[in-house]
This record gives C-alpha cells, sequence and structure tokens, in this order.
C-alpha cells in the first residue's frame, strides 16, 4: 500500500513559552512507494516520531492528509487505519504470554472478521514461525531478551497484516551486534511479507544499510529523499551532507575564483563552470589521495590504524571542525615525524555549498 | 564473620529491646490472660486454666452483635470504597484540566481529622428538636419522611456507618489508584488502541493487571482496616456503643477493658484473638485467592 503526504502539519503548543506553537512536522509533501522499506533518518527533536504518530493515527494532523493508496485515512482512527506500530520499547504487554501477546490485535476484530480460537493461535504460529519466535510462544517478555522481544513486537505489529507497518527507533535499544543482525533481519521480514514499512531512526548507517528510499528530515522540514547511495552521493544541501557518513564529512570555508576553488591560497581542485563565490567545501573522507607533490596541504596530526585502511587524522586554518579525517590505503606509508601532509583530491567526493543558504551548487 | 554476626545484633539491640518489652511481651500476655478463667483484676488471680473466656465471648449477645456489625461494615465498605476509588481514579487520569484541583478535593477527608468529620455527619444526618438535618429535608423536599439516623433503626445507624467509612477510606485509596495509574506506560495504551481494542478491554486487558498489585494492596489493607473500626463508631455514636447497637469487635474489647462494665482483661484478649483469627484467616484466603490473578511485573 503505497502512502500520501500531503502538506501534512502538525503543530505542539509549546510546553515552555504559553501560546507559543513548536511546528514538529511541516508541510510534508511526498509519496511512500509501496511495497518497500523507508527509513525517516534524522537528528532526535527533529519531528520523526510524531511523522510515525500522524501515520498510525495516534495523532491528528493539524493540516494536511494522509491517504493509504486511494483512501483518505486523515480522519480515521488509529484501529480503522489498519497499521502495525512497533514501539522503541517495543510496549510488551508485561503480564501476557508471547502468544497473547501476538493474539491480542486478532481478538480485538469485530464483525465479520472474528476469528476462531483455532484460527487465532494458527496465525500467531505462523507469523511468530516468520520473525523465529515460534519456540518461545509460553514466555513472558520479561524472560525474553531484547532481541526476542523485538521479534514479539513485530510479530504484534504484523499478525493483523497491516497495510503499513511503522517502527519507530526498532534497533536503538538493542547493543551493537544484535543491531547488525537485527536490521538484516528486518530487511528479510519485509522482503517477505511485502508490507510497506517505515522505520524511524537517527542512526544514519542503519538507515542506509537497509531502506529502499531514505527520508532525511530535520527540524520538521524534509531535506532530502532517495535511494541511500544516491543521498550520500548526492547531498542537496550541507546538513544532509554531514548527516550522512561516518567518519563525517570535512567541511572547510573556500571560495571559487576563476573556475578554481580555493581552501586558503591553495587552489585545491578545477570546477570548470562554477561561477566565483565564497562557498563551504565539504570532501569525504575518502576524497582523499595522498600525494607528495598534491594540491592540499594540511598538518599532520595523526595516524589511525583500522587494518585495511588508515584513518589520517590533520588539520587545517580553513577547516570548520575539530580536525580532517581522511580514510585512505593502509598501503600508503608515513614517516614518523611528518610535519605536513599533501593530498589529491577525487572531484567526485568533494561538494560545494552555498555559504548563505548551505544548498548545493 | 563472627564479629560481623555480632555488630550486626548489636545495631539491632534497642529495636529488639523495644519491640521485645512494648509488642512479644504484650501479645504473649493477651495470649495468657485469654486463657485464665475467672481472672480477677483486684487481686490478680484465676481459678483455673481453660477455653471458658472465650465460651463467654462467644455467646455474649454485646459480642455477636459486635460481629455482626463489623462483618456488615467490611462487605459493604471494603468493595465499595475501591471500586469507587477506582473509578474516580480513572476519572482523574483520563481528565488534563482541573486534574490537581479534584485531586486535593478528593484528599480534603485523609487530612481531616475523624471526630470533626463525625461532627460534619451529625450536621447532616441528626435529628435534633430544632432541625430534622440536612439529609432529611432533603428526604421531606423528595416526599419521604424523616429517619433518625443517629438514634433510629438499625439499618438506618448502619448505612449512616457505611457512607462515613467509605467517605473516610476512599482518599487514600483514591491517591494510591491514581499514582499506580499514572506510572503505567503510555505506551502500553498506545499499542494496545492501535491494535483496535475498545477502552473497555483496554480496562480489562491492560489497565487492570497493570495496577493488580496496588488493588490487591488496597483490598487487604482495606479488610485489616475494617474489621478495626471502632473510632468511626465513637465519632457518630458516642462511646457507649452497645446501647446505640453499633459496637465493633475493637469496640467490645475496649469496653471490656476500661468501658463502664469494663475491668475484664481475659474477656477483652479472649474477644481480641477472635478477631485476630478472623483477620488471619481473611487475608490468608485473600492470599490464596489472589496469587494466579495479581501480575508482579
Amino acid at each position: 500500500m503505497k502512502v500520501v503526504l500531503k502538506n501534512l502539519t502538525k503543530k505542539f503548543q509549546s510546553r515552555h513559552t504559553k501560546g507559543q506553537e513548536v511546528i514538529a512536522v511541516n508541510n510534508f509533501d511526498f509519496e511512500i512507494p509501496d511495497g518497500q522499506l523507508i527509513g525517516l533518518l534524522g537528528p532526535s527533536g527533529c519531528g520523526k516520531s510524531t511523522t510515525l504518530n500522524l501515520i498510525s493515527g495516534l495523532e491528528t494532523p493539524t493540516e494536511g492528509k494522509i491517504l493509504f493508496g486511494e483512501e483518505d485515512v486523515t480522519e480515521l482512527p488509529p484501529e480503522e487505519r489498519g497499521v502495525g506500530l512497533v514501539f522503541q520499547n517495543y510496549a510488551l504487554y508485561p503480564h501476557l504470554t508471547v502468544e497473547e501477546n501476538i493474539i491480542f490485535p486478532l481478538q480485538n476484530l469485530k464483525g465479520d472478521k472474528k476469528m476462531t480460537r483455532e484460527a487465532m493461535h494458527q496465525k500467531a504460529v505462523e507469523t511468530a514461525k516468520l520473525v523465529q519466535i515460534d519456540s518461545l510462544m509460553n514466555r513472558k517478555p520479561k524472560e525474553l531478551s531484547g532481541g526476542q522481544q523485538q521479534r514479539v513486537a513485530i510479530a504484534r505489529a504484523l499478525v493483523k497484516i497491516p497495510r503499513v507497518l511503522l517502527l519507530d527507533e526498532p534497533l536503538s535499544n538493542l547493543d551493537a551486534r544484535l543491531r547488525l543482525q537485527t536490521r538484516e533481519e528486518l530487511r528479510r521480514i519485509q522482503r517477505e511479507t511485502g508490507v510497506t514499512t517505515i522505520f524511524v531512526t537517527h542512526d544514519q548507517e542503519e538507515a542506509m544499510s537497509i531502506s529502499d528510499l531514505i527520508i532525511v528530515m530535520k527540524d520538521g522540514v524534509v531535506h532530502q529523499i532517495g535511494k541511500p547511495q544516491e543521498v550520500y552521493d548526492e547531498p542537496a544541501n550541507l546538513f544532509v551532507a554531514q548527516f550522512l557518513g561516518t567518519p563525517q564529512i570535512n567541511v572547510f570555508s573556500g571560495s571559487v575564483r576563476g573556475e578554481k576553488l580555493y581552501i586558503g591560497n591553495e587552489a585545491v581542485l578545477d570546477v570548470p563552470g562554477k561561477e566565483d563565490r565564497e562557498v563551504w567545501v565539504g570532501i569525504r573522507p575518502e576524497g582523499f589521495i595522498p600525494d607528495e607533490n598534491g594540491p592540499f596541504t594540511c598538518n599532520m596530526d595523526r595516524v589511525e590504524v583500522m587494518g585495511r585502511d588508515v584513518s589520517v587524522v590533520s588539520t587545517h586554518p580553513q577547516m570548520t571542525g575539530q580536525s580532517i579525517r581522511s580514510i585512505i590505503s593502509s598501503e600508503n606509508r608515513f614517516e614518523p615525524g611528518q610535519k605536513t601532509i599533501r593530498f589529491r583530491l577525487k572531484p567526485h567526493k568533494v561538494y560545494l555549498f552555498d555559504r548563505e543558504s548551505e544548498e548545493r551548487i | 564473620m563472627k564479629k560481623n554476626n555480632l555488630k550486626a545484633w548489636l545495631y539491632l539491640l534497642p529495636a529488639i529491646l523495644f519491640l521485645g518489652v512494648f509488642m512479644v511481651y504484650p501479645l504473649i500476655d493477651v495470649c495468657v490472660y485469654s486463657v485464665e478463667e475467672n481472672y480477677n483484676f483486684a487481686s490478680q488471680s484465676f481459678t483455673g486454666v481453660g477455653f471458658g473466656n472465650f465460651h463467654y465471648v462467644l455467646s455474649d449477645p454485646y459480642f455477636t452483635q459486635a460481629l455482626k456489625n463489623t462483618f456488615i461494615i467490611v462487605a459493604i465498605t471494603v468493595p465499595l470504597s475501591t471500586g469507587l476509588a477506582l473509578l474516580i481514579s480513572l476519572g482523574l487520569s483520563s481528565i488534563k484540566r482541573l486534574r490537581n484541583a479534584f485531586q486535593t478535593i478528593y484528599f480534603l477527608p485523609y487530612v481531616t481529622n475523624t471526630l470533626a468529620v463525625g461532627l460534619v455527619f451529625m450536621i447532616l444526618f441528626k435529628k435534633t428538636a430544632y432541625t430534622d438535618g440536612m439529609v432529611n429535608l432533603l428526604i421531606n423536599k423528595f416526599g419521604g419522611s424523616s429517619v433518625d439516623f443517629i438514634e433510629g433503626p438499625y439499618w438506618a445507624k448502619m448505612f449512616v456507618m457505611c457512607f462515613y467509612t467509605i467517605w473516610v477510606v476512599m482518599p487514600f485509596k483514591i491517591l494510591i489508584l491514581t499514582s499506580a495509574l499514572a506510572s503505567v506506560n503510555q505506551d502500553y495504551y498506545k499499542a494496545a488502541r492501535v491494535d483496535g481494542a475498545t477502552s473497555g478491554r483496554i480496562f480489562r486487558k491492560i489497565t487492570l493487571p497493570m495496577i493488580s498489585p496496588t488493588v490487591f494492596y488496597l483490598i487487604i489493607t482495606g479488610f485489616i482496616g475494617a474489621f478495626k473500626a471502632y473510632s468511626d463508631e465513637v465519632a457518630l455514636f458516642g462511646t457507649n456503643l452497645n446501647a446505640a447497637g453499633m459496637n465493633t469487635i475493637v469496640g467490645y474489647v475496649y469496653d471490656m477493658l476500661y468501658g463502664d462494665s469494663g475491668g475484664y482483661p481475659s474477656y477483652a484478649a479472649a474477644a481480641a484473638l477472635i478477631l485476630f483469627a478472623i483477620v488471619f484467616t481473611i487475608t490468608y484466603i485473600n492470599l490464596t485467592f489472589s496469587r494466579n490473578k495479581v501480575q508482579y511485573m
């Protein structure tokens, strides 16, 4: 089921200043295609969870519409929207067993959708098998690990076969190893069920690794929508460029003069077709190539060995962050006590942003 | 290890001494008194050891009246006060505006002196030479005839008694239940709503199990408190409860010790032990019954 958001806006009364409004979701206008896994990505407090609550119906929008397929669900209460929602803390009912938890949504069905006890059990087992917890059916949630609880929560959200599955920070309560495993699992479950799935995360790596499409937002505004690689390779603005990628993109203040890009006094790159102006220069860590005759000189700080690669930490007077991180092959050798390092830059890893609007040039 | 043990005992010593002198010894003494037959307070003598005191107490019409009163009060006030408190707490936790104001109002009886509240109830219910009391005025307005609630028929007095007891014990229950309701994670309710549960089902399947330890605590303490009722009766009907026919077991114990016809510690002890046996049995039944119902998270 495709999900369409039309001019969706949600304003809250500010808790601190009376009468003032906080815009949690500002004029969202996009379409989420059917059967895909979508990552809603942004820093804390950017309105991700509010967006999810709006889609689920737990919150009502101030303005705008939400459509599932062609059906307008804006006015529908959550139970009639046919959504499955997985909470960040899973919200498993602690006094019910795994099976009772999974069956709970089925027991609420009314009218001709009503199911027999046997059919509900069948359905629960089927769903539990999908998320591989069918051997834990009689346990209580507290007897399960975090990862298992998460699967129960997903099973409970899926058992009614929702039109849209929503997950709020699904991996944030898991430890690092489990997180990797679970995100593959999420991908698999989504593929097998084909349910349009939207998950919220502040972890860009998580979003990039499993999403078909990511939506990057900040302060209630959508900054970019696209396939993960596209968004990474072609960030729309400085925020998106900085938010995606670890280590973070390195940002310098620079200027374009005579179709050459200057950082400090050095012309580091040819930028044909760009007019003269002050810019922010973003260079991805993998965009540096060590070269004794390279045009870009940095002050060497230290080298961090990461095995396959090394991370060179250096500084430059024009940088905006604490240091510059460049990831290069470990085949490069560095002399101890080396004071400076010179780089060539890969043109497609260098992005220019307007100094004022911070939009990509 | 041994030295540490010694230290621990040393720390506990003051408490053990106090408890020993003021709790354990009197308790044993009560048991001893209760089996000393024909105990004479003045000469401190008794004629034999046996269950004669229990026999006397159980065949004393004042005691059976007190027993009956106590059981009626327990049976009516405990379920009603707990149920009403639950309803009010649910109401309180679902409103946003004026919630604090209402919470304060509902809590007022708790901080008000029992005797002062008794006085207010007297004004509401008592029939005097000058006025029939506010409640009677209301009854008259709707075409009924006046009832003497304080010195009239038994059912009228029992009605006032139960009304009063419920009114006095409810604030504490409301306070405890509202905080129990507030401590239930809102995500459970959201999850249940998304899962399509009706509010009735959310209450039965989610809210009630979640607060069941608190409800259970209130029921147990409610039973024990109601069985120990005495001061509320005095506040409404004065100290001569036997004459009013509104005595309770604790009242009977008091009368046997210090009342006008008092001076019989053996009878008082026997009555107290009978009360203990009743409370113990009821609490045991409560515990057994609730074992499968109460969900400790």
